[in-house]
């Protein structure tokens, strides 16, 4: 048993691992700039020179498929950290203190998980203006709820253990017991939910991107490409296909390696 | 019996800090734009007239908590100011959107249903097989789609060998609807299955090892039969409340594939406010959406409470 669970981890790890090497190889490895436009090579069918082909620009489509991996691991991982760590200290303090802030805090959650999170996502990023520091704050302000219900769980059941008692009863500050006793005690369920969350947070980068209120072109990410590419999807179909078939290949490493985690770390995911 | 439905009557009164909440976020949301609230609501081509009326009407030189005040009062006459892009009140521009949306979920839940529920039933039934695995793997797989990519090549694939299937708009007849409908429900349906088949793959599991299969296939009762009779049932009971659960999701898919395929609906609507400045449109489109959501977590206990007799809430 004990193989077949590396074996997701580690292959969730694996495809995670040629994503953070694309991004870092894409100024040196990529046959040509990203947006560098050929006049002379628009619309061009996958080909040696071109294995992805070209777009209506000329622009070489794997060039950009490998460096919006760089804009696009990037949303995806500051998209799941400041929500995770936002989440985390408001979900611990919360369900340590417990009575009237907990109270406020978990009204204030349940109305914001009222709303469709793409919707609130979309409504933010209006009122600040289109761009990837608009998604960032946006999923910030969105994204810490689910963090914070989880360790608020967890805090609750662990702030009544044995061990927690053992530390009040050797004078430890509240602070120390909280952070340093019952937080590292409660983070592996939000571990393995980050996985699946990072995947939600790609998709809803890429899709705010395809949109046209996320990344904004010429730069080179996945979601804008395939909104380049949707007029000529008929006739020009790897402009679309590639950019796309990388989100799903991504997301399902992330997948993998939550998968992974849940049964090593022995949580539910 | 009919105790166990009181909650209906109470469970509302639940709903009002939310929905309080709700319109309070929405409120602040709009006033955070820098710039004097009025010519935000009515962009810069607004005549002083219309600028001096808003005024009026949110009460916009006093104090934010009596702003907030005439917000909830208009709120509660149904006005939620006029569009400045369709010159017209917001409420009933979204009246004029909501049918392709509330048709759109309709037919990828029951499109995504009928996906699910034969995947799900063949992989529990080989449970450890290699058609087990091979559904596991698709559904992690059909997790990371991308819902505007999926919808590309779905017209891709199927607008080449079925030319009938429109790729855009929606149509005035019912049976014009439903063709327009297709593709975008099918995008919303692939990759909702795929959350679907896993929770139902579970429940199935646990329902053919439970005491009502063992005692149905005591009493001589076909495999089969035990399976569409006890098993499937009970086990559609959670996925009832993880398509709720799901709901908000569901709705982000909707203004995506509206987008996609210019589907008139309450997604598009949103995007092209946003793009417009249209600040009075994604306010009402915004709250319209929270409390559908809200609405339909209280209809999914509903459901459950019909469905699983033991269930009290």
């Amino acid at each position: 048993m004990i193989r077949t669970r590396n074996a997701t981890l580690y292959a969730g790890l694996a495809i995670f691992g040629l994503f953070v090497l694309m991004a870092l190889l894409a100024p040196l490895v990529a046959p040509y700039d990203p947006i560098f436009q050929d006049a002379a090579a628009r619309l061009k069918g996958p080909s040696l020179a071109h294995p992805f082909g070209t777009d209506n620009f000329g622009r070489d489509i794997l060039s950009r498929v490998m460096h919006s991996a760089r804009i696009d691991l990037q949303m995806a991982l500051i998209g799941v950290a400041f929500p995770f760590a936002i989440g985390t200290v408001i979900g611990a303090v919360s369900g340590f203190l417990g009575g009237f802030v907990d109270a406020v805090l978990m009204r204030l959650i349940d109305v914001i998980l009222a709303f469709p999170f793409l919707v609130l996502m979309l409504s933010i990023i209006a009122i600040l203006g289109p761009g990837l520091t608009s998604f960032y704050i946006a999923m910030a302000l969105v994204g810490w709820v689910s963090y914070a219900r989880l360790i608020r769980a967890q805090i609750l059941v662990l702030k009544n253990s044995d061990y927690a008692m053992a530390a009040q009863s050797l004078g430890f500050s509240r602070l120390r017991i909280l952070f340093r006793h019952l937080l590292p005690n409660a983070v592996a369920g939000s571990i393995v939910f980050s996985m699946s969350d990072v995947v939600l947070v790609l998709l809803s980068g890429a899709a705010i991107s395809y949109l046209g209120l996320g990344v904004q072109p010429p730069t080179a990410e996945w979601g804008v490409m395939v909104a380049e590419g949707q007029s000529f999807v008929t006739q020009a179909w790897w402009i679309t296909l590639f950019p796309g078939l990388s989100i799903v290949v991504l997301a399902f490493g992330f997948s993998l390696i939550g998968d992974g985690l849940a049964e090593r770390l022995g949580v539910n995911g | 019996m009919l105790h166990r439905y009181r909650f209906i009557l109470t469970r509302p009164l639940q709903f009002l800090p939310v929905i309080l909440g709700v319109s309070i976020i929405t409120f602040v949301l709009v006033r955070l734009i820098p710039g004097d609230p009025a010519r935000v609501l009515l962009g810069t081509k607004a005549t002083p007239e219309a600028i001096a009326n808003i005024r009026s009407q949110f009460g916009l030189d006093l104090p934010m908590w009596q702003q907030y005040f005439y917000f909830v009062k208009n709120l509660l006459h149904g006005e939620m100011g006029r569009s400045i892009i369709f010159k017209i009140d917001v409420l009933q521009l979204i009246v004029t959107r909501i049918e392709p949306t509330l048709a759109l979920v309709f037919c990828s839940v029951l499109l995504s249903v009928l996906i699910a529920v034969p995947l799900a039933a063949v992989a529990a039934r080989n449970e450890g097989r290699f058609v087990d695995h091979a559904v596991r793997v698709v559904s992690t797989f059909g997790i990371g789609f991308p819902s505007f990519w999926l919808a590309l090549m779905l017209i891709l694939l199927l607008s080449v060998s079925i030319p009938l299937l429109p790729v855009s708009g929606y149509g005035n007849t019912l049976s014009d609807k439903l063709v327009h409908l297709v593709l975008p429900s099918l995008t919303i349906a692939l990759s909702l299955s795929t959350v679907l088949m896993r929770s139902l793959r579970a429940a199935m599991i646990d329902w053919l090892k439970s005491d009502v299969a063992t005692a149905a296939r005591a009493r001589g009762m076909p495999e089969r039969i035990v399976f569409w009779r006890h098993v499937v049932p009970n086990s559609v009971v959670p996925t009832i409340n993880l398509l709720a659960v799901n709901i908000g999701w569901l709705i982000g898919g909707t203004v995506v594939v509206e987008s996609v395929f210019a589907l008139p609906g309450m997604g598009q609507l949103l995007v092209r406010a946003i793009f417009s400045r249209d600040y009075m449109v994604v306010q009402g489109v915004a709250m319209v959406f929270a409390c559908a959501t809200v609405f339909v977590n209280f209809l999914a206990d509903i459901a459950t409470v019909a469905a699983d007799p033991r269930v009290k809430l």
